[in-house]
């Protein structure tokens, strides 16, 4: 790791001015950028640790589920209100990494990193969550711009993330054998915003989602609806473990599984 | 005496591990010296490139640098050495190219070191690292043998043509030739063993201290055999006397055979701590280890058997292409060969055998032993060779086996591939397999996974190794340039307790309380008055370390033989005390009597004596007890077993779970039944990781795909079940315990038991043959297409 | 130089630190506490586990500042004052869960984590999906698994009493 300046404001306002210097990197719970910063992929001049600037926490209401961004997996998993208003989300939450991920992460660490075998990225898409920084609020459909890109300015920190309760929801995962990211993660959901479903692990611009499903689910929500439907292997990634072909293939498998699993 | 049975046969709980559940085990890069320097090795990204320039200006004036060097400042010092020497069909010896320390004009895989960084900091040797420019000019580079050995293939090394290392044989041609001439069939397989990397949960570290006042270098490693090493490195690296140095391999976490090696970071920071008059310390990353620890397997088969109208195996025929690497290692070129080749009669009594091996120089990391060495390349081939057999022939995989197994009554029985199995029973290991893995009920298993729309196949192998390594006489004519007996010196302290020094190596496998069963059963003494030294130099007289499963056949072999001497010493000395001849003293359960009487002493109060010798036979007795024996093995010992395998396979995702998995071993004695059940576990564990899901891949460019834990799919506690051990045990016949060795049969039987499975789960789809892994994607392709090709 | 405070069983210290000093380097280089290991650099293999503030977490992904202020707890620091084992290592003795050692702190730390957040009982199933951050070599998990199974119940009663 290159040595930099470490800092850990206690107010938002501070953090978005340590964050206008160049080349400084924010820190929320770091599973993803300390990791990046210990192979020298990155030199920060300055790291802002978000840890206090009390953005954790968790507000349900009738029509949302509104989580801060500094909010760890391990206690989005363990929400009864989240349970009770979006199991899929608690149970996403509940299957990212390992428990020392979950005890770490955030959900504003996850949509502002977008690595595209994350998880948090199909259920904003999917479910049409709102992510609100200290500038703005950014519909996931816009947010989301390439993988590990975002609508995110420089100096622009998430604050919380705004979901709206569906009515039916799942999350299924497919895991790289080894990393254990999603190599394919669909995220089905039928809600206020219709039917919508989003697709991580596997695309070459990081999360999509899958319109030809969604059309077919839209008349017929079942797994059965989806026969013959399928994506393109032309976007998909390839690797050691898995050919375009054979992600394209799982998008499908899984998409009918998270199907299945919504009810 | 104990309340508690704590010799042969207890499941003693480990001594070891009060330190490890603790946080106190004493691991080499927990060790820090006064004055402590860091180095970092700067490393080629290139595959094949010379070296046009190296220019460290930026890098020296970088903060804490202590100094830099490169190949040009080893220029004295020897290569690293090759321990065994194969010699070519013609009789003439292997290509042997030289092993610099650091890559000396040109670079041969990626993760070759080039620049030795030495800082007060390991960041700032990191940070100085990084300001080096390294001028390169990219050669062609070979990651598969058969692209390396293509006419017209650049050289890995000039003085290695063809790229070919040694073109090696054995068995008898002309009579395996008839075999096949009077075939009424002939099935024939072709394969490949796939790259593995060892991966042992602590990387490689090593510290280099030298003692200016009296000249004494010492080195700190994770190794195996710590003796070895010194010998290596002492005698032919860097021309130190075995006096002056010591080598010691504290606790080390793990090693399947990548520890026993001499590496280069270990010869640099030995002779870097005399160049600055520092200690120099050294510990890997893992990414780091991915290109530098010696890698496994690595070979690509042909294979033919002759059989008669019956299907009795007449010869066999096997021609394999091994991948060496890009230098060779320690004991590289043992591997495919007579580590490999004389294990080809398996379990078989299959009259006619012949094999040649071409080894091959690539541009990857050196290939040497991991965990099996050779037997598993053997095993997974023979045993897939019978099942293709079966494929072709309609035959019953366990009809087949048992009709082509060597007779209980054969034995010893000499093999037509140089070795000879001492003993083995391989009928009674196969059928206790069957019971345990409920054979019979598999029809009915596979219908219930059919209804859930899974496929299940089951496989089983009945495969044998060799091990307890090794006679030196019989090695030494194949080429190995050590003895490979073993040493143990066994002190009986004054008051009675005692320390044994053993030779070998414990990194895992629980020597400190096997090794002290052995002394509860021969001295008598309680568990905890003993206490097992090993892995220093200066403390152990001799050792050739552990590996090859050899440290209970061979090295507790030489421990019995130690205590068999202070046994007789100790009568001596109760003799004079009891006023009797020594033929009329006998030992047993810890006490010295005279035959038919109740006149007895005490193991301790014989130790005393032997220590206070006023009442003493002084003039015919030296005072002290304390005995050391060397134990050179007649032979080697042969575990065999035979392994079952069940998987059910999702045919829309392709991935493969054991769902059963029951392994009966013929170990031999067995000393510590739960040690020796973890063995097992482990070993299983790391074979079907080969099997399913661990491998070493290079692109087309040289680079290692797999080059991480975020690639290399290390095997985790999900991707596991239960592993049922079970043994059926015959003795060795020819060393003093009955020992075989449990270290490696896991890792040996697995793997073609596991594939054998996936394959009959897939043989709807008309698949005969799958290469490891049979991962996710490859089974997919078989069952979406029926591409046969993507699983060959 | 940046300074980190913290407490680390049960003993608070004060150590000048640079800021990309890993929390397992401050335990292992600064603190002494070698019994935490290192075992890959990309967070996969969990022979770095520790607990913070009673969770258990990766020492080898975070910085040593990010811990300032927080209570760890290191294998070093989980028996009794008087020495005595908690459950979780004595079972691991029992079952033979560990050979070389190298990767038995983090399992161990790990371990004790796991069973303590699910007081309602693990199957082994779910143990053996708990483990997914943590890696071993030597023992195919299987007497892992079982020391964790039977670590439950002596956890649970203890944490009655």
């Amino acid at each position: 790791m290159y040595n930099f300046e470490y800092q850990k404001p206690g107010a938002l306002a501070d953090a978005v001015k340590a964050l206008g210097a160049a080349d400084a990197k924010a820190l929320a719970g770091g599973m993803t950028l300390i990791p990046v910063l210990k192979q020298r992929l990155n030199q920060p001049s300055v790291v802002v640790d978000l840890a206090k600037l009390g953005l954790s926490g968790i507000t349900v209401t009738g029509d949302s589920v509104t989580i801060g961004a500094m909010t760890t997996h391990a206690t989005v998993a363990a929400s009864a209100d989240i349970k009770r208003a979006i199991p899929a989300l608690a149970a996403l939450a509940g299957g990212i990494g390992d428990i020392q991920v979950r005890a770490r992460g955030t959900i504003g660490g996850s949509l502002a990193n977008n690595d595209p075998a994350a998880c948090y990225p199909a259920a904003a898409l999917a479910l049409g969550a709102t992510i609100t920084t200290n500038k703005r609020a950014i519909k996931a459909d816009v947010y989301f711009t390439g993988m590990f890109t975002t609508a995110l300015a420089a100096d622009e920190v998430i604050t919380s993330v705004s979901f709206p309760i569906p009515a039916k929801a799942a999350y299924v995962k497919f895991k790289q054998p080894a990393s254990r990211y999603a190599m394919v993660g669909v995220f089905a959901a039928k809600g206020p915003a219709g039917v919508r479903m989003a697709v991580t692990g596997s695309g070459q611009g990081g999360v999509f989602r899958f319109t030809a499903a969604e059309a077919a689910l839209a008349s017929n929500w079942s797994a059965a609806a989806l026969n013959g439907i399928s994506v393109s292997a032309d976007n998909m990634m390839s690797d050691i473990h898995g050919s375009a072909v054979y992600r394209a293939h799982l998008v499908g498998v899984i998409a009918k599984r998270a199907v299945t699993a919504a009810g | 005496m104990n309340a508690v049975f704590q010799g042969i046969g207890a499941s003693v709980r480990r001594t070891e591990d009060l330190r490890f559940i603790s946080g106190n085990g004493n691991y080499t890069d927990d060790i820090n010296r006064p004055g402590q320097t860091y180095t970092i090795f700067k490393r080629s990204d290139r595959p094949h490139a010379k070296i046009t320039g190296i220019d460290s200006t930026a890098a020296s004036a970088m903060p804490g640098v202590v100094a830099i060097f490169t190949a040009a400042d080893f220029a004295g010092v020897g290569g690293l050495p090759c321990g065994w020497q194969i010699h070519n069909k013609d009789g003439s010896p292997m290509a042997e190219p030289k092993h610099p320390i650091l890559a000396d004009g040109k670079v041969r895989h990626v993760g070759d070191p080039v620049v030795m960084v030495i800082a007060e900091t390991k960041q700032q040797a990191r940070d100085a690292a990084e300001a080096l420019v390294i001028g390169y000019e990219d050669l062609p580079s070979y990651s598969a043998s058969r692209d390396a050995l293509a006419a017209g293939a650049a050289a890995v090394h000039d003085d290695a043509p063809g790229n070919l290392c040694y073109d090696w044989h054995i068995g008898d041609k002309d009579a395996t030739d008839a075999a096949f001439a009077k075939a009424a069939r002939v099935v024939k397989l072709d394969l490949l063993n796939s790259r593995l990397i060892a991966n042992p949960m602590e990387p490689r570290s090593a510290i280099g201290d030298y003692d200016r006042s009296g000249d004494m270098h010492t080195l700190y490693t994770t190794s195996q055999n710590p003796h070895v090493i010194r010998l290596l490195m002492g005698a032919f690296v860097l021309g130190i006397p075995e006096h002056k140095l010591r080598v010691v391999a504290p606790d080390v976490g793990g090693g399947f055979g990548t520890k026993i090696f001499h590496y280069a970071e270990e010869a640099a920071v030995t002779w870097a701590a005399a160049k600055i008059n520092r200690p120099v310390k050294w510990t890997s990353d893992r990414s780091e280890a991915f290109i530098s620890d010696a890698h496994g397997r690595d070979h690509d088969s042909h294979a033919e058997m002759a059989l008669d109208a019956d299907n009795n195996f007449l010869g066999m025929r096997v021609s394999t292409m091994a991948n060496l690497g890009a230098y060779l290692s320690t004991f590289g070129p043992a591997v495919p060969t007579y580590l490999y080749a004389t294990l080809l009669a398996g379990v078989y009594k299959t009259p006619a055998i012949y094999c040649e091996v071409k080894a091959v120089f690539t541009n990857t990391v050196p290939v040497d032993a991991y965990r099996g060495a050779g037997r598993p390349e053997a095993s997974f081939l023979v045993e897939r060779l019978v099942d293709a057999i079966c494929h072709d022939t309609g035959a019953d995989p366990v009809a087949l086996r048992r009709q082509n197994f060597i007779p209980r009554d054969a034995f010893p029985y000499q093999t037509p591939v140089a070795v000879q199995y001492d003993s083995g029973d391989y009928f009674a290991t196969l059928e206790t397999a069957l019971k345990n893995a409920d054979y019979a009920g598999f029809p009915a298993r596979k219908a219930a996974a059919a209804a859930k729309g899974k496929l299940r196949g089951i496989g089983l192998s009945t495969y044998l190794e060799a091990c307890g390594i090794a006679p030196s006489k019989l090695v030494g004519q194949l080429g190995a340039r050590a003895g490979l007996y073993e040493v143990a010196n066994v002190r009986v302290n004054p008051t009675g307790s005692v320390t044994v020094f053993t030779g070998t190596h414990s990194h895992g496998q629980g020597h400190e309380t096997t090794f002290a069963q052995l002394v509860v059963d021969q001295l008598g003494v309680a568990h905890n008055q003993v206490q097992i030294v090993h892995g220093d130099t200066d403390r152990i007289p001799f050792g050739m370390g552990t590996y090859g499963s050899r440290s209970l056949a061979v090295g507790g072999s030489a421990m019995v033989k130690a205590m068999d001497k202070i046994i007789l010493k100790g009568r001596k000395i109760a003799a004079h005390l009891l006023e009797a001849s020594v033929e009329d003293i006998e030992f047993k359960d810890g006490k010295f009597s005279v035959a038919g009487t109740d006149r007895a002493k005490t193991f301790g109060e014989i130790a005393l004596t032997a220590y206070v010798p006023h009442n003493y036979p002084i003039e015919t007795l030296e005072p002290g007890l304390d005995e050391t024996a060397f134990y050179d093995p007649a032979n080697f010992t042969f575990p065999g077993g035979c392994h079952i395998c069940e998987v059910e396979i999702d045919p829309d995702t392709g991935v493969t779970s054991v769902v059963q998995f029951v392994a009966v071993d013929d170990v031999g004695r067995v000393i510590n039944p739960m040690i020796v059940e973890g063995q097992i576990q482990g070993g299983v564990a790391q074979g079907i990781g080969q099997a399913l899901l661990e491998h070493a891949v290079y692109d087309a460019q040289g680079q290692l795909l797999s080059g991480s834990f975020m690639d290399y799919t290390m095997p985790r506690a999900d991707n596991l079940s239960n592993i049922s051990v079970g043994t059926e045990n015959t003795l060795c016949t020819h060393n003093p315990l009955g020992a075989k060795g449990c270290g490696e049969v896991g890792a040996i039987g697995s793997p073609p038991a596991v594939i054998n499975a996936v394959v009959n789960a897939l043989s709807a789809y008309g698949v005969r043959h799958m290469n490891m892994p049979a991962s996710a994607d490859k089974v997919w392709n078989i069952i979406n297409g029926g591409l046969r090709a993507a699983a060959e | 130089m940046p300074q980190v405070t913290l407490t680390v069983n049960g003993k608070t210290s004060s150590v000048e630190v640079e800021a990309r000093t890993l929390l397992v380097e401050l335990l292992r280089d600064k603190l002494g506490l070698t019994g935490t290991h290192v075992g890959c650099d990309t967070s996969q293999c969990g022979a770095c586990v520790v607990h913070i503030d009673g969770n258990s977490v990766k020492a080898c992904t975070m910085l040593a500042l990010q811990a300032d202020g927080t209570k760890v707890t290191t294998i070093e620091g989980i028996a009794a004052a008087d020495g005595t084992l908690h459950p979780m290592q004595e079972m691991f003795r029992e079952h033979h869960a560990l050979q070389c050692g190298f990767c038995t702190p983090g399992m161990v730390m790990s371990a004790i984590d796991l069973v303590a957040k699910n007081p309602q009982g693990l199957s082994e199933d779910e143990i053996r999906h708990g483990l997914e951050g943590n890696l071993c070599r030597c023992t195919g998990y299987h007497n892992i698994v079982k020391a964790i199974d039977a670590s439950q119940s002596l956890m649970h009663a203890k944490a009655a009493e």
